[in-house]
Formats: structure tokens, C-alpha cells, sequence
């Protein structure tokens, strides 16, 4: 159809194009965020946490319920000053909890806990969030009407109330508290997805997948979701800190985690307890809390900037 | 203005309904009741008990005689504090609790509108930077750790200023003196201070670019009121809208704090209550709790409104 010169100059062009290499999205946020210090630093030392806690259970000395009778809520031997009445000795470097545990296991058992159930009520309130937003602003009209109403009355209940509740009601069951805890916090998952979807549903690709025939269902999985998913992935970074915080307060409350299995909540209580007499006890379990929170924080505010580049 | 009022209250009304229906069957379904731990009673007794508190019609009909109470004002007895009606308890515990918060939620405004904007005005310089370094601190350091850790340095270790020795009280109530205040409203009002401040700094440092503060600077203004009178104004709205979340982040702080530090407001009954199955008192705590957020709520949106006259009452 074309002259022979210009499919040669095509050609020509064709080639030299695919030698740039091609920039999405998701390279160019991960570039962004590996610029940011904060960020970085955080995600290491959050992997660090998150390898200790995989990890050195299997080699430890000690398990999260050895009792050493001996040494009940000992310093451990480097702890400075002379009034601590005894010395743990040993590999005990955090010291020793008030019944005789070795600490520094039960400090990483805590972090095994509380990322999981970070990882997997967050899980379950982006499963939730997102399947009714997406389907609350795709579908549109009366039916996203009701739907956002609902979250609107859930919102103005004091929920975590219900949790205690359901505990209680529920003693305490472990996979209870997980999904119990995700069952709260989707509320916000659900309007950011459904603002997101509501632009969306604007766009020419929409008209076109379903000018091809593309049913709603296919159509929100296929097309709205992917497109949704970087405020989607802001919002999971902040809600894992706060999923780690609603567990640990319910384990303080004596509520969540029951011994001898152990969460940072129940730890820091115990700690509370001690203070006076056993500081470490409160202050190990305590700084791990707090790093992981602060590491979540730096990384959520640097995928945001990461994403959303037009704020800086 | 009022119309708009009186119609979110009747608004409210199903949602206070949808929290006392869910709160009494969630409850009620439980395994065991208030009576199980106690030594074993005879069956006639035990029979008494349970028909002088209802306990033996079904759940339903209990529902509908507590609903019926409650349109009188009256909250039940309360199950594990004998010769205590639950509107006795909240009586008493109430005005504790809201001496609390409401002091919790007053510092928390003014020191966090303070904060923001002197970190706004010096952006991107030390102090703003320390500023917002202190806040996320506030943020992400969880009640329950700062609480122990502040009584344990104010309450036990002590402050040694020139050879004296200083002390807050690390728990107690002791009727509500300051000193017993300080460090529960202190702990309460942390992540408030934290959000509020950051909150306010970020919409102050749009408003300060803005093109109406641009003129009031061109017009020759003083540097106060071109902040006080200008800026602040339009730079709290955000805040004011935050309300809602911190009375509801204020209530469940206060279930931590009220139990660290020994202070005898709601919030401890409510956690008593729910390990106890004090049904009636959890109940009664719970209606209080959500009256208080759908009122306060109201009240923020009004004074938004007030503030942005862009905002009609819709």
C-alpha cells in the first residue's frame, strides 16, 4: 500500500523504538520509591524483623514456653546499673519474662503473631472493601445509594466495641480474631474504591469492553480493578499498622492472644505490669511495636508520593 | 440551621436502634451468662434468679421488655454490681470520663493548631521538620505503650530537678485533681496533638500560596492578622471535619487509659463489664458511648458549616 521507501523509514523507526525501554506505572513508582531513604530503610529493617521472626525460632535455644524457674524476670547480663536482683545469664539477651520465659523469643513469637494477623485481616478487609466498592461504583444508582448508606451507618458506630463483643462472645478464637478485626476495617477500602471506580467508569476502555460484549462481572474484574489498584496499595500499606494496633490492643485488654502463645499487646501488658521492678519486659516489646509501625508509616507516605507523583 | 439539626437526629435514631439490636443479641447469643461462675445455686433458686431478671423468657422477648425499659429512661439493673441500677454506674462514672476526654480533646486542639502552623510557617526548615518528626511519633506509638512508659518515668522514677524530686501520681483519681489529670490527658491527647498538627500544617501551607492570602499581604497587612485573621481561618476546616474520627479515637483511648491509670469512668465498665457478661452495664455503656459520637458528630457538622459559608445545610 505504501512506497517501498517508507516502510523502510517504518521499519527503521520500528527498531529504534524497541530499543527504549518501556516505562509502566509500576517501574516507574518502584524507581521513586527506591529513591526515598525513609522508605528504603524502612523496608529493610522491616524485612530484618520479618526474617527474625521466620527464622530464628528454629535455632534459639530456647522455645516460647520454657520455663526456667531459676531466673523469674531476670536482667539480661549486659543491662546497666546494680539493683536488678538477678542476672539471666546465658543467650537471654532481652532478659527473662515473670514466669521465666526467655524474652527475646517471645518478643519474636509477638512479631509472628502480629504480622500475620496484620497481613491476614488486611487481607480480608481488601477482599471485602474492594468487591463492594468496586461493585457499589460500577453498578451505580440506587443500589450504590443503599450500599454507601450501610458504610455510612457502620461508620458511625463505635466498632471497636463490637470486636470486644465478639471476642468475648466468641472466646477468644484465634482465626476469629482475624477475620473479626478485617470485618472492621474495610469500611474506608470500600470508598476509596468506589471514588476510584466512579472516574473509571468514565473512560473510553470501559465503553469499548462493553460495547464488545463484556459482561459487568468480567468487566470490574478485568478493567476496574487493575486500575484501582494504586490507591488500593497506599491504603493496605497504612491499614496493616492499624489492623497490628486493634490486635495488640485487644491482647492488652487481655482479650486476643491467650498464653502461652504471645502478641506484642500481651507482652507490653505483662511489661506494665512489671515495670517497676523488670523495665525490660515493657521496653523491648514496646520499641519492636513501635519500629514496625513506624517502618509501615514511612513506607505507606512513600508509596503514596511513589504513585501519586502530581503532590510533589 | 435547626431543621437541619432536628433532622439528623431522627436520622440517628436507626442507627442507635441497628447499635442496640446488634450489641443485646451478640451478647445474648454468647455461650454462657452472668450467673455461671458463681457456686452452683439449687435449681429452684437458680430458676428464681433467672425469671427475676428474664433471663428464662426467650431472647426476643427480652429484647422487646429491654427495648420497652429504655423508652423510660431506665437501663436495667446491673448483673455482677449488686444494688447497682446501670444508670447508677453511669452516674457515676460518666462525668469522670467526660472530664477526661473533654480536657484530652481540648489540648489536643489547641496545642495541635499551635504546632501546625508554626511547623506551616517555617516549612521545610528545622522546626517543621522536628515538628512533624514529634507527630508521627504521636502517630504511630500506640496508647498502651505510652501510658506504662509515662507513668513509669513521672510516676516512679521521678523527675530530679536542683536536688528536688518531682512526681505525678501514676494512677488514681483522687476526685479529679490536676495531678492526678496530667498524665491520662497528656497519654489521651498524644495522637490527637499528632493528627491535628498534621493536619493543620498541610492545609495551611496551601492556604499560605493561596491567592487571597497573596492580597492580604499585598495590601500592606501586618504578618499576625494576615495569619490569625486570613490563613487560620480557612486552614482549620480540615480539622474541624477531623472531629467525628477523634472523639471516636478519644473513646476508644479512654478504654486503655482508664484502666492503666485506675480512673473510674465508663470505659473500665465497659471491658468489665463484657469479660463479666454484665450484660445490662455493656449495654448501657455502649448506648451512652454511641449517643455521645452521633451527638458530637452533629456538632462538627454544624460548625463546619458555620465556618464554610460554601456549605449549606443540605
Amino acid at each position: 500500500m505504501s512506497a517501498p521507501g517508507m516502510t523502510d523509514r517504518n521499519t527503521v523507526a520500528i527498531e529504534r523504538a524497541l530499543d527504549i525501554e518501556g516505562r509502566s506505572l509500576w517501574t516507574d513508582a518502584r524507581r521513586r520509591l527506591v529513591r526515598n531513604k525513609a522508605a528504603l530503610t524502612s523496608i529493610i529493617v522491616l524485612s530484618i524483623i520479618a526474617l527474625m521472626a521466620a527464622f530464628v525460632p528454629f535455632f534459639w535455644p530456647y522455645g516460647y514456653a520454657d520455663i526456667d524457674y531459676a531466673n523469674i524476670a531476670c536482667a539480661p547480663d549486659w543491662w546497666p546499673g546494680t539493683d536488678a536482683a538477678c542476672r539471666a545469664g546465658g543467650y537471654h539477651i532481652f532478659g527473662m519474662d515473670q514466669n521465666g520465659r526467655d524474652l527475646f523469643i517471645r518478643v519474636l513469637y509477638g512479631a509472628r503473631v502480629s504480622l500475620a494477623v496484620g497481613f491476614v485481616a488486611t487481607l480480608v478487609s481488601l477482599l471485602i472493601g474492594v468487591t463492594y466498592g468496586a461493585i457499589a461504583g460500577f453498578v451505580g444508582g440506587r443500589l450504590d445509594e443503599m450500599m454507601m448508606r450501610f458504610v455510612d451507618v457502620l461508620y458511625s458506630l463505635p466498632f471497636i466495641f463490637f470486636v470486644i463483643i465478639l471476642m468475648v462472645v466468641f472466646n477468644q478464637n484465634f482465626f476469629l480474631l482475624f477475620v473479626a478485626i478485617g470485618a472492621v476495617e474495610w469500611l474506608t477500602m470500600a470508598r476509596i474504591v468506589r471514588g476510584q471506580t466512579l472516574s473509571i467508569k468514565q473512560k473510553e476502555f470501559i465503553e469499548a469492553a462493553r460495547a464488545a460484549g463484556v459482561g459487568t462481572i468480567a468487566n470490574i474484574r478485568h478493567h476496574v480493578i487493575p486500575n484501582v489498584l494504586g490507591p488500593v496499595v497506599v491504603y493496605v500499606t497504612l491499614t496493616i499498622p492499624t489492623v497490628i494496633l486493634a490486635e495488640s490492643f485487644l491482647s492488652f485488654l487481655g482479650l486476643g492472644i491467650q498464653d502461652p502463645l504471645t502478641s506484642w499487646g500481651v507482652l507490653i501488658a505483662d511489661g506494665k505490669d512489671h515495670m517497676e521492678t523488670a523495665p525490660w519486659m515493657l521496653i523491648f516489646p514496646a520499641l519492636f511495636m513501635a519500629v514496625t509501625l513506624f517502618c509501615f508509616n514511612f513506607i505507606g507516605d512513600g508509596l503514596r508520593d511513589a504513585l501519586d507523583p502530581k503532590d510533589r | 440551621m435547626w431543621p437541619y439539626a432536628i433532622r439528623r437526629i431522627l436520622g440517628a435514631v436507626p442507627t442507635l436502634f441497628i447499635i442496640i439490636a446488634l450489641t443485646f443479641f451478640m451478647m445474648h447469643i454468647a455461650p454462657g451468662g452472668p450467673f455461671d461462675a458463681q457456686r452452683h445455686l439449687p435449681p429452684e433458686i437458680e430458676h428464681n434468679v433467672r425469671a427475676a431478671y428474664n433471663l428464662d423468657k426467650p431472647v426476643w422477648e427480652q429484647f422487646v421488655i429491654y427495648v420497652g425499659n429504655l423508652l423510660h429512661g431506665d437501663l436495667g439493673p446491673s448483673y455482677k454490681n449488686h444494688d447497682f441500677t446501670v444508670s447508677q454506674l453511669i452516674a457515676v462514672g460518666l462525668p469522670v470520663s467526660a472530664r477526661l476526654g473533654f480536657s484530652a480533646i481540648v489540648l489536643a486542639i489547641v496545642l495541635g493548631i499551635s504546632l501546625g502552623t508554626v511547623a506551616a510557617l517555617s516549612q521545610n526548615k528545622a522546626t517543621d521538620y522536628s515538628v512533624m518528626g514529634l507527630a508521627m511519633i504521636g502517630i504511630t506509638i500506640p496508647t498502651f505503650v505510652t501510658a506504662p512508659v509515662l507513668a513509669l518515668i513521672f510516676g516512679i522514677y521521678g523527675l530530679h530537678f536542683f536536688g528536688y524530686d518531682f512526681f505525678l501520681p501514676a494512677g488514681g483519681w483522687n476526685g479529679g485533681a490536676i495531678a492526678n489529670m496530667i498524665l491520662p490527658v497528656t497519654v489521651l491527647a498524644l495522637p490527637q496533638i499528632a493528627i491535628i498538627s498534621r493536619l493543620v500544617r498541610g492545609s495551611m501551607v496551601e492556604v499560605l500560596r493561596s491567592n487571597y492570602v497573596r492580597t492580604a499581604r499585598a495590601k500592606g497587612l501586618p504578618n499576625h492578622i494576615v495569619i490569625f485573621r486570613h490563613a487560620l481561618r480557612a486552614a482549620l476546616l480540615p480539622v474541624v471535619s477531623y472531629l467525628g474520627p477523634a472523639i471516636a479515637g478519644l473513646l476508644t483511648g479512654s478504654l486503655i487509659v482508664e484502666t492503666i491509670f485506675g480512673i473510674p469512668g465508663i470505659g473500665r465498665y465497659f471491658v468489665e463489664g463484657a469479660i463479666n457478661r454484665d450484660y445490662t452495664l455493656v449495654m448501657g455503656v455502649v448506648i451512652c458511648y454511641a449517643a455521645f459520637v452521633i451527638v458530637l458528630n452533629l456538632v462538627a457538622d454544624i460548625l463546619y458549616a458555620l465556618l464554610d459559608p460554601r456549605v449549606r445545610f443540605a
